[in-house]
């Protein structure tokens, strides 16, 4: 045995989570810390990860990589030695040790409990079911992903915070999902019954359906879940069921070793458990009383049990106001303190404006505010916890408060809130990654950042759930000063207006070119950037289809020479197959033409086409000229337009065919082919419910019937996948055309340039597609005719033109120099 | 090293807010010549100093290019990448006698023009 022991005191941490990793690195960043070796246990077989964006892993929008927040070597690097996958079964307070589940057994000098806590489970049969899961960690998150590949139907039994975010999550993965809920209305204990109904009221047209009132009584099934019962008898089938009924800390470790515990571990404002040499924190603990369920005050525990354990027995810690806010896109909810008036001596002010989906309270007491709860604009929600925290006294305010900061502060003169130049430089601005003023400051002055995605980029402030965007954005403007830009999404750096401002004003002011566009909006740079010249010219082609002279210099490389830029910079060529038909003579065109030009690679591609990979760019005239003569035109596979409409055989050969998908497919491709959309766009038509077109995973599909035709929109197959929504069944070939070309002249209309239609629908609604294609049949018919008007002025093959020496400067070198 | 003085022809060659590629033997790297909107002139290393996209083939805006392979924005009058991004291409000098573009090559010693 080695009896040179090491001189470090030996710190032992039980939970490798958020808040026992954060009070390591607090630790770490001390002088005084680095006297610790430091173990650690987890029970979850991984590093650190962000908990938070568990939601955000299950609805697509991030990786399990990006939400990693130690990494291997950021344990290795600091002489951490990490037992991940290994939960501690035991402490022993007299011999100062742990022992693992697997038999490990460690000293301890100081020992640090960071257990989190544990989803409640409702006392109903059926809980150990496959398909039953929490969402707690990844391995929850996993068995959801697992379930939604293969399953439709999926219940969520809770609708708090966790339990919606999960419910839109497997809704984004295509699941048709319902919430069981115990109380008349959403997320009671964050939001008063009105925000709630309008939660609820959104949520259920994004297509989530809700059983509130709803008490569980049984998970049913035999081999697996089955469905749910619910105590008034009804019954919801499901072949995933999700708890986020709640959570309870994790206290039993610490209840064995013979700790104080009440419904937490109990901690003292130094950290210390009822044991002076172990302490504990995050949602393991309870201090005065309060038990805690979000990162922002664990935060500061972490701080001030770091300070405890490197020797600085004056910190302490205190709670204070905490806010709540749901991560589901395009939902604004933010609450914090008070939800309604306590008794008479509170006052409740309201404002509510239904058809926006609009609603604010303020809870005042003695001339201060003690609570906010803020539905479909949360602009104001730091700026009112920043008041509530600071105890500022607003009795003068009062008739104005509801309305706003900038409303407030006009008619006062002088601003209300924080102040950065007194805030203290380890006052925290992002709770979810614990950001300081100081940090965000330092990186801002040091690296010279300018706009709010710097600062996300450079600091994680507000990258997480985004309430504190508000609060980032002012200190970028009191850091930075007149450097700042201003944080409304515009178009890009050089203007200062948005999308829907610039396409508006295009068409209401007759802007007809992009200088009268750059003059209009006082554009930074006279020439604009890469960012917004092909946005406008878009917006301009679209507005103006028989008078806007497309502006070839504005455009991509791979629109203005009509192929595919490779990465090593040859190009690939696709031509059309209408519907995915082609003849032996067109195979045998393509065939020579491979050969001919040596293309090192042929492909047939998921959309039903034929890839011809590898040319050079000095050829492409010449291949396109071949591929002419034998009829093939450009497939524009390189355009944000329509690409491809992919079809399976339908009722001409197959036998369970319910009608023409092949001759629909060919019909739309010709209706549609050569428009320039906001992005690219992907059609299918497949001729029976067995889908092998896979219509519903494209940006407009049809599913034929025996009854007619179904016709989705908004569906992606790509990294985000995504389900389509229904838009209509129709009768006739004629009304599927015409639903087609109304929705893509919408599509053009109304989506910003580069986006694709399902983040359109989901942004706008599919609610709102309806109204505008399905109720409004006169405004159907005006979309389908604009569509039509403007296809007169693309339907012509580029490669034609260009075979025949067109913009022949895009292909040929200016010069070859001889060397030597 | 010298510096030997290429004529490559009329300016009118290069389309406004473009490039062309100008190719040197077999074993040269390719250079771009860009001509801005205001009809100024550079010649640059063909290579974006990210991960070598052919600028040439990018979007030109004022005095900037922006790679068409990942939208890095070089400064065409410095070869270097704005905004967060580090790193550059070389450039080379430019002269414009009667209309004509004239790009200065430099040979190493043992090579000729
Ligand atoms: C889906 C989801 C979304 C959320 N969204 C938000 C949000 O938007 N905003 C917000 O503020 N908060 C949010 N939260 C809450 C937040 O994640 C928690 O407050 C935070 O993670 C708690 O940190 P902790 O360290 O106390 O616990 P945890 O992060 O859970 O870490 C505890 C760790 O200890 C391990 N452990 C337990 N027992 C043992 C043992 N005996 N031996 C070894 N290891 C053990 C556990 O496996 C776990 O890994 C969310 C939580 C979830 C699940
Ligand atoms: S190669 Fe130029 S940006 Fe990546």
């Amino acid at each position: 045995m080695n009896m040179i022991s090491d001189p470090r005191e030996r710190l032992v941490v039980i939970g490798n989570g958020m808040a026992g990793m954060r009070t390591v690195e607090e630790l770490l960043k001390r002088e005084s810390g680095r006297r610790y070796q430091i173990t650690v246990f987890g029970a979850e077989p991984h590093v650190n990860y962000n908990r938070i964006m568990l939601s955000s892993v299950l609805a697509g929008d991030k990786t399990v990589d990006e939400i990693v927040i130690n990494s291997r070597e950021w344990y290795d690097d600091n002489g951490i030695r990490l037992f991940a996958g290994d939960a501690v079964a035991a402490i022993d307070r007299n011999a100062k040790t742990v022992t693992a589940v697997s038999g490990l057994c460690v000293p301890y000098d100081r020992l640090l409990i960071a257990t989190g806590s544990r989803p409640l489970a409702p006392a109903i049969p059926g809980l150990g079911l496959p398909g039953v899961c929490a969402f707690r960690d990844l391995a929850d998150v996993d068995k959801m992903l697992a379930a939604a590949r293969v399953h439709k139907r999926a219940v969520v039994i809770g609708g708090g915070l966790l339990g919606l975010e999960a419910a839109w999550g497997l809704k984004q993965r295509g699941m048709s999902v319902a919430v069981v809920h115990l109380m008349p209305t959403l997320m009671e204990r964050q939001l008063d019954a009105a925000a709630g109904q309008l939660l609820q009221r959104d949520l259920d047209r994004r297509g989530i359906s809700f059983f509130t009132d709803g008490q569980t009584e049984e998970i049913m099934g035999v081999a697996r879940a089955e469905g749910v019962q619910l105590a008034d008898g009804r019954v919801i089938p499901a072949d995933l069921v999700v708890l986020a009924i709640g959570i309870r800390p994790n206290i039993d470790l610490a209840r064995a070793a013979g700790l104080e515990v009440n419904r937490g571990v109990a901690v003292y404002d130094d950290m210390r458990t009822s044991d002076p040499d172990i302490f504990a924190v995050g949602e393991c603990v309870e201090h005065r009383g309060e038990v805690f369920g979000l990162v922002a005050p664990l935060w500061e525990q972490a701080k001030v049990c770091a300070a405890q354990l490197g020797g600085d027995e004056t910190a302490a810690f205190a709670s204070q106001a905490l806010s709540t806010s749901l991560k589901i896109t395009g939902v604004d909810v933010f609450s914090a303190g008070a939800l309604m008036a306590a008794d008479e001596n509170d006052d409740e002010i309201t404002l509510r404006d239904d058809s926006r989906g609009l609603y604010k309270k303020i809870v005042l007491r003695d001339g201060k505010l003690v609570g906010a709860v803020l539905y479909g604009d949360v602009a104001d929600g730091q700026w009112y916890l920043q008041l509530m925290r600071d105890n500022v006294d607003v009795a003068e305010l009062r008739e104005r408060l509801v309305f706003g900061r900038a409303v407030a502060e006009a008619v006062s003169a002088k601003p209300i809130g924080p102040d950065f130049a007194a805030m203290p430089d380890d006052a925290q601005i992002c709770g979810c990654n614990g950001v300081s003023k100081g940090a965000i400051v330092g990186a801002i002055r040091g690296k010279n950042l300018a706009s709010l995605e710097d600062v996300r980029a450079h600091t994680k402030a507000s990258a997480s759930c985004g309430q504190c965007t508000g609060l980032v954005e002012r200190l970028l403007g009191f850091a930075a000063g007149a450097a700042a830009k201003p944080a409304k999404k515009t178009l890009c750096d050089c203007a200062d207006a948005g999308h829907d401002e610039i396409r508006h004003a295009i068409v209401a002011q007759k802007l007809k070119t992009m200088q009268a566009v750059r003059e209009a909006f006082g554009w930074k740079k006279s020439e604009g950037c890469h960012k917004c010249r092909p946005a406008l010219n878009y917006y301009l082609l679209c507005a103006w289809p028989d008078e806007y002279k497309d502006d070839s210099r504005s455009r991509f490389v791979n629109e203005r020479v009509h192929a595919n830029i490779q990465k090593d910079g040859t190009f690939s060529v696709v031509p059309r197959m209408w519907g995915g038909l082609t003849t032996p003579a067109e195979l045998h065109a393509i065939a020579s033409v491979a050969e001919k030009f040596n293309i090192p690679t042929v492909k047939v591609t998921g959309g039903q086409r034929i890839d011809l990979l590898g040319v050079k760019k000095d050829d492409l005239p010449a291949v396109w000229s071949d591929l002419n003569k034998a009829g093939l035109v450009s497939g524009h596979a390189y355009a944000k337009g329509l690409r491809t409409v992919k079809t399976c055989v339908g009722s001409e050969w197959c036998r369970f065919g319910t009608q023409d998908s092949t001759g629909l497919g060919v019909k739309l491709e010709k209706m549609c082919w050569g428009s320039w959309t906001p992005h690219k766009v992907k059609l299918a038509v497949s001729g029976c419910p067995r889908n092998c077109a896979e219509a519903t995973i494209k940006d407009l599909g049809i599913v034929c019937v025996e009854a007619g035709y179904d016709i989705v929109v908004g569906g992606n197959g790509g990294v985000e996948v995504r389900v389509s929504d229904s838009l209509a069944r129709v009768a006739t070939e004629e009304e599927v055309l015409e639903y087609a070309g109304a929705f893509l002249q919408l599509y053009r209309e109304e989506a910003h340039y580069f986006e694709r239609t399902a983040p359109w629908i989901a942004r706008v609604g599919i609610a709102y597609v309806k109204r505008r294609l399905v109720e409004d049949g006169e405004g159907r018919c005006g979309l389908h005719a604009r569509f039509l008007h403007s296809q007169t002025f693309v339907q012509h093959d580029p490669w034609a033109d260009r075979a025949k020496g067109a913009d022949a400067h895009e292909f040929a070198p200016l010069l070859a120099l001889a060397e030597a | 090293m010298d510096l030997v003085w290429k004529n490559i022809g009329a300016l009118s060659n290069i389309p406004a807010q473009g490039a062309r590629r100008l190719c040197i033997g077999k074993s040269g790297p390719p250079i771009a010549v860009f001509r801005t909107g205001e009809d100024r002139v550079f010649a640059l290393i063909d290579e974006c100093p990210h991960r070598r996209g052919p600028l040439s083939e990018g979007i030109v805006s004022g005095t900037t290019v922006a790679c068409p392979l990942h939208n890095w924005v070089i400064d065409l009058t410095s070869g270097l990448a704005l905004g967060l991004d580090e790193g550059g291409t070389p450039i080379l000098p430019i002269r414009i006698v009667a209309g004509e573009v004239h790009v200065g090559l430099s040979l190493a010693a043992g090579e000729s023009a």
